[in-house]
C-alpha cells in the first residue's frame, strides 16, 4: 500500500510541476519581455493563457504537501525543519507570485502595473529555484532525520543549486512550448515565432543543466548516480529523447504535439528520480517508504481520496483547459448598468 | 548542571513558540477572513445571478457579475495565503506533523479535493460570463458553493480534532493504527462544523451588506444600492438565530469536553455549583476586577439549573491553564456579545417587513447595518482567540504541548517580522483594490448616466420602467 501512495505522491508531483511549472515560467518570460511596448503583446499573451489555470494548477502543490505530511510524517517533518530557510523563501514566491498576478489586472495606472508586474514576474523566479534546492538538498542525502537547526549547507551543495537553476530553466521551456501552442491557436505568427527562438535557447539551457546535474552527481552521490545509469536509465533516456525531439520540432516550424512531448520529459525526470531513490524515502538516512512512514488505514484513505479526486477533478480540469482551448474564457470587465 | 541545561533548554524552546504562535496567529488571522469570503460569498454571488436571470433583472445581473470580480480578487488572495498556512504546518509545527501527520493530515487531504473544485469552477465562472449560456453559467457556479461548504467542513473537521483528538491508536509514542471517520467525526466536530460555517455566512453577507448600508447613508439609494444590501443581508440576518443557538450549545458541549478552556472563557477559578456568570472584567491571580457578576447564571447556563457543578481552574495545575485568561474571557464576552446584538437588526428587518413590505427607513438601522460587518469580523476572531489561545498549553488536547510542537529552528522572530510587515501591505493592497473596483463601477454607471439619448439607463430609471 506504501507503494501506491508512493506512486500517488509522484503522480501529483509531476502535474504540479508540468501545469503549474508552466505558469511560473511564464513569469520568467513576462520578466525578460522588455519595456513597456515592446513586452506588451507577449506579456499579453502570457497574461492570458495563465490567468484562468494557475490557481488550480496550484492546488496540485497543496494536495503533494498534503500527502507528504500525511503519508510520511517523520520526513515530511525533517525536511521542513532542515530546509526551512529555502521553503519560506519558495512561500514568499507563492504569495508575491500570487497578488502581484491578480493585483496587475485590477489596478490602473502604468506605474502601478510596471510594480505589481515586476513583482510577479520576480517573484516567479524564487519558487521554482528554491523548490530546487529542497529536492536537490532531498536527492543529495543532505537532510538529517532529527535534524535540530536548517542550515546553508544543507541547501547550498552544488548539487542544490543546480537543481535550483534546473527548475527554473524546465518551467521557463514549458512555458515557452505552452505559449507557443497558444500563439499558433490564436494565429499569431509573430508571437509563435517569438516563442520558438525561447524555446530553443530554455531546451538546450534545461538540456546542458541537466546533463550538468547528472555530472555532479557522479561525483558527489555515487550510489544515486549508479542508479540514474542503472535501472532508472530508460527514463533518463526518455527525458532526453524527449527534450531533443521537443527542440528539432520546435526549429521545424511544428507546434502539434509539442506539449504532450516536453510534458513527457519533465516526467520521465521526474520518475527517473522516484525510480533511483526507491525504496530509499530520505537518502542518507536510512528511511525507507515503508518505515518513514503512517499507519495502513492512513494509506487506504489517501488512496481513497485520490481517486475521488480523480473522479471530481479530472473532468473539472478538461472542461477548464477544454473551454481555456476553445477561448472560452476572457477576463470580462463588468457591464454598465446600459448593457 | 543538569537543572540548568533543562531551564536553558526550555527557555530557548520558549523563545521559538512565542514567535511561532504569534506568526501562526497573524496568518491565520488574517486567512480567516479571506476564506470566509471564499465558502459563502459564491452563495451570494449566484443568488444575484439566480434572480437576474429568472426575472431578467438587469440591476441584479449587475450585482452578480461585479460581485464575482471582487470575488475573484478575494479567492487569488486567499489561494496564497491558505497556502502560507499549509506550510507552516510543517515549518512553523514540526513537532504536531512529525507525530500527529498521518491523523491530523486526512481531514486536510479530503478538503484538497474541494479546494480543487472550488479552483477549477471558480475560474470557469469568473471568466465565462461572456461566452457561456446564462444558465450553464450559473451552474459552473453551483460546484463552488458546495464546495465550500464541505472544504469548511473538512478544515474544521481538522481543528476540532485538536480540540477532542480520537480515532487513531498510539504504541510507543507513535501512531499505529486509525480510523479515519472517528477523526473526521470527532467529539468536537460536532459543534465546530456549523458554529464556523455559519460564521462564514455571516462574515461574508453582513460583509458585503455594509459597504451598500455605507452607500445608502450616504445617500445612494436606488435599487442597485437596496439589492446589493437585501440579499447578502438578508441571507446573513436569517441565519443569525441558527448561529446563536449553535454557539450556545457549542458553549456547553467545551464546559464538558474541554472544562478548563471554559473555566478560562467564563472565569471559574474554583470548581464550584452556583457559578457566578462575569461579563467583562480582568483577571489577576486568581481574582476578578471591574467585571459585571451575575450570581448562578453560569450554572445555569451550563446545565439549566443554578446547581450545575462548574469545573475551575483550579482543577489543574497552573502549568496546565491557558495563558492570558483575561484575553480569552474578553474574546468571548465579545463574540457572544455581538453575537446577541446581531439579533436587533433581523428583528428590525423583520418588523419593517411586516408592517410596510420594505426595507426600515429609519438611519439607525442603517447605521447598525453598516456596522454589521467589521462587527461579524471581530466576533469570529474573537472566537478563534478563545478556541486556539483557550487550549493552550495545548496543541493536540491533553496529548502535545504547543512546546513540543513547535519547530527547533531558530530565527522565528525573522519570519514573525516578514510576515507581519508582508501581510499589512496585503491587506492595505486588497482594500485598496476593492475599493477601486467600486470606483470604477460607479464611474461607469455615471458615464451611462450621462447618455442624452436612448433607452433608459439609470438604475433608477430602469427601476421605473
Amino acid at each position: 500500500m506504501v507503494e501506491v501512495v508512493g506512486v500517488i505522491l509522484l503522480v501529483v508531483l509531476t502535474l504540479y510541476a508540468i501545469l503549474a511549472g508552466a505558469d511560473f515560467g511564464g513569469g520568467l518570460w513576462d520578466l525578460l519581455a522588455g519595456g513597456d511596448s515592446t513586452g506588451r503583446a507577449p506579456r499579453r499573451l502570457i497574461d492570458d493563457t495563465i490567468t484562468p489555470v494557475w490557481e488550480s494548477n496550484h492546488v496540485w502543490l497543496i494536495f503533494a504537501l498534503v500527502i507528504l505530511w500525511t503519508a510520511f510524517p517523520r520526513a515530511f517533518a525533517a525536511v521542513m525543519t532542515a530546509c526551512a530557510l529555502p521553503l519560506w523563501l519558495a512561500v514568499l514566491g507563492i504569495v508575491l507570485r500570487g497578488t502581484g498576478f491578480a493585483f496587475r489586472k485590477e489596478v490602473e495606472g502604468i506605474r502601478w502595473q510596471r510594480l505589481l508586474g515586476a513583482t510577479f514576474a520576480f517573484s516567479s523566479l524564487l519558487t521554482p529555484f528554491f523548490m530546487g534546492t529542497v529536492v536537490g538538498a532531498v536527492a543529495a542525502g543532505r537532510v538529517a532525520l532529527h535534524a535540530e537547526h536548517s542550515t546553508l549547507t544543507v541547501w547550498t551543495s552544488p548539487t542544490s543549486i543546480l537543481v535550483g537553476c534546473l527548475f527554473v530553466a524546465v518551467c521557463a521551456y514549458e512555458a515557452s512550448v505552452f505559449l507557443i501552442s497558444e500563439a499558433a491557436n490564436r494565429e499569431d505568427r509573430r508571437l509563435e515565432r517569438y516563442f520558438r527562438h525561447r524555446a530553443v535557447i530554455a531546451g538546450t539551457v534545461a538540456g546542458a543543466l541537466s546533463l550538468a546535474t547528472l555530472f555532479e552527481l557522479r561525483s558527489s552521490d555515487a550510489l544515486l548516480y549508479h542508479r540514474l545509469t542503472g535501472r532508472a536509465l530508460p527514463l533518463v533516456v526518455l527525458a532526453g529523447a524527449c527534450g531533443v525531439a521537443v527542440i528539432v520540432l520546435v526549429l521545424a516550424g511544428r507546434s502539434r504535439g509539442l506539449r504532450v512531448l516536453s510534458g513527457a520529459g519533465a516526467a520521465a525526470v521526474i520518475w527517473g528520480w522516484g525510480v533511483a531513490q526507491y525504496p530509499t524515502l530520505l537518502p542518507g538516512t536510512g528511511l525507507t517508504l515503508s518505515d518513514g512512514s503512517a499507519p495502513h488505514a492512513t494509506f487506504v484513505t489517501l488512496a481513497a481520496v485520490f481517486i475521488l479526486a480523480l473522479v471530481l477533478v479530472v473532468p473539472g480540469f478538461l472542461l477548464l483547459f477544454w473551454l481555456q482551448g476553445r477561448q472560452l474564457l476572457e477576463s470580462d470587465d463588468p457591464p454598465t448598468m446600459s448593457r | 548542571m543538569t537543572p540548568l541545561l533543562h531551564v536553558f533548554g526550555v527557555l530557548a524552546a520558549v523563545r521559538e513558540v512565542v514567535p511561532a504562535r504569534a506568526q501562526m496567529a497573524t496568518t491565520l488571522g488574517f486567512h480567516i477572513i479571506l476564506a470566509c469570503f471564499g465558502i459563502a460569498f459564491p452563495t451570494i454571488v449566484l443568488i444575484a445571478e439566480y434572480i437576474g436571470i429568472k426575472r431578467s433583472d438587469e440591476v441584479a445581473m449587475t450585482l452578480a457579475r461585479r460581485w464575482s470580480q471582487a470575488l475573484g480578487v478575494l479567492v487569488a488572495v486567499g489561494a496564497v495565503t491558505g497556502t502560507v498556512l499549509s506550510f507552516e504546518m510543517g515549518l512553523l509545527w514540526p513537532g504536531l506533523m512529525r507525530r500527529f501527520g498521518s491523523v491530523i493530515g486526512l481531514p486536510f487531504a479530503l478538503e484538497g479535493i474541494f479546494f480543487f473544485v472550488e479552483a477549477i469552477f471558480t475560474a470557469i465562472y469568473l471568466y465565462g460570463w461572456r461566452r457561456l449560456r446564462p444558465w450553464a453559467h450559473f451552474w459552473s457556479g453551483i460546484p463552488i458553493a458546495v464546495s465550500g461548504i464541505f472544504g469548511a467542513l473538512s478544515v474544521m473537521a481538522a481543528n476540532s480534532w485538536m480540540n477532542q483528538p480520537g480515532g487513531f491508536t498510539m504504541k510507543a509514542g507513535r501512531v499505529v493504527a486509525v480510523d479515519p471517520l472517528k477523526v473526521f467525526f470527532n467529539r468536537a466536530a460536532a459543534y465546530e462544523m456549523p458554529h464556523m460555517l455559519l460564521a462564514a455566512y455571516l462574515v461574508a453577507g453582513f460583509g458585503v451588506a455594509s459597504v451598500y448600508a455605507i452607500g445608502f447613508l450616504r445617500g445612494r439609494r436606488d435599487r442597485y444600492h437596496r439589492l446589493g444590501f437585501a440579499i447578502p443581508f438578508v441571507l446573513a440576518a436569517a441565519l443569525t438565530p441558527v448561529e446563536f443557538f449553535v454557539g450556545d450549545t457549542a458553549a456547553r458541549a467545551i464546559a464538558h469536553d474541554q472544562p478548563v478552556k471554559f473555566a478560562t472563557m467564563e472565569y471559574v477559578t474554583h470548581t464550584t455549583r452556583d457559578a457566578s456568570e462575569y461579563l467583562g472584567g480582568v483577571y489577576v491571580h486568581g481574582h476578578v476586577y471591574a467585571g459585571i457578576r451575575i450570581p448562578d447564571l453560569d450554572s445555569l447556563l451550563v446545565g439549566f439549573s443554578t446547581h450545575t457543578k462548574v469545573i475551575g481552574l483550579n482543577s489543574v495545575p497552573a502549568a496546565d491553564r491557558p495563558p492570558v485568561p483575561t484575553l480569552i474571557h474578553l474574546a468571548f464576552d465579545v463574540m457572544a456579545g455581538l453575537g446577541s446584538l446581531s439579533l436587533i437588526p433581523l428583528l428590525w428587518l423583520l418588523l419593517a417587513w411586516w408592517r410596510r413590505r420594505s426595507l426600515p427607513r429609519h438611519r439607525y438601522f442603517w447605521l447598525l447595518a453598516a456596522g454589521a460587518g467589521p462587527a461579524a469580523v471581530v466576533a469570529m476572531e474573537s472566537g478563534w482567540i478563545v478556541t486556539e489561545v483557550g487550549r493552550q498549553p495545548w496543541v493536540v488536547y491533553k496529548l502535545l504541548t504547543t512546546t513540543q510542537a513547535a519547530t527547533t529552528n531558530r530565527g522565528v522572530i525573522g519570519t514573525l517580522t516578514a510576515v507581519i510587515v508582508l501581510y499589512t501591505l496585503l491587506g492595505v493592497a486588497t482594500v485598496l483594490i476593492l475599493r477601486l473596483l467600486a470606483r470604477r463601477w460607479r464611474k461607469d454607471d455615471q458615464r451611462a448616466l450621462a447618455v442624452p439619448y436612448g433607452p433608459p439607463r439609470t438604475p433608477d430609471q430602469i427601476e421605473a420602467r
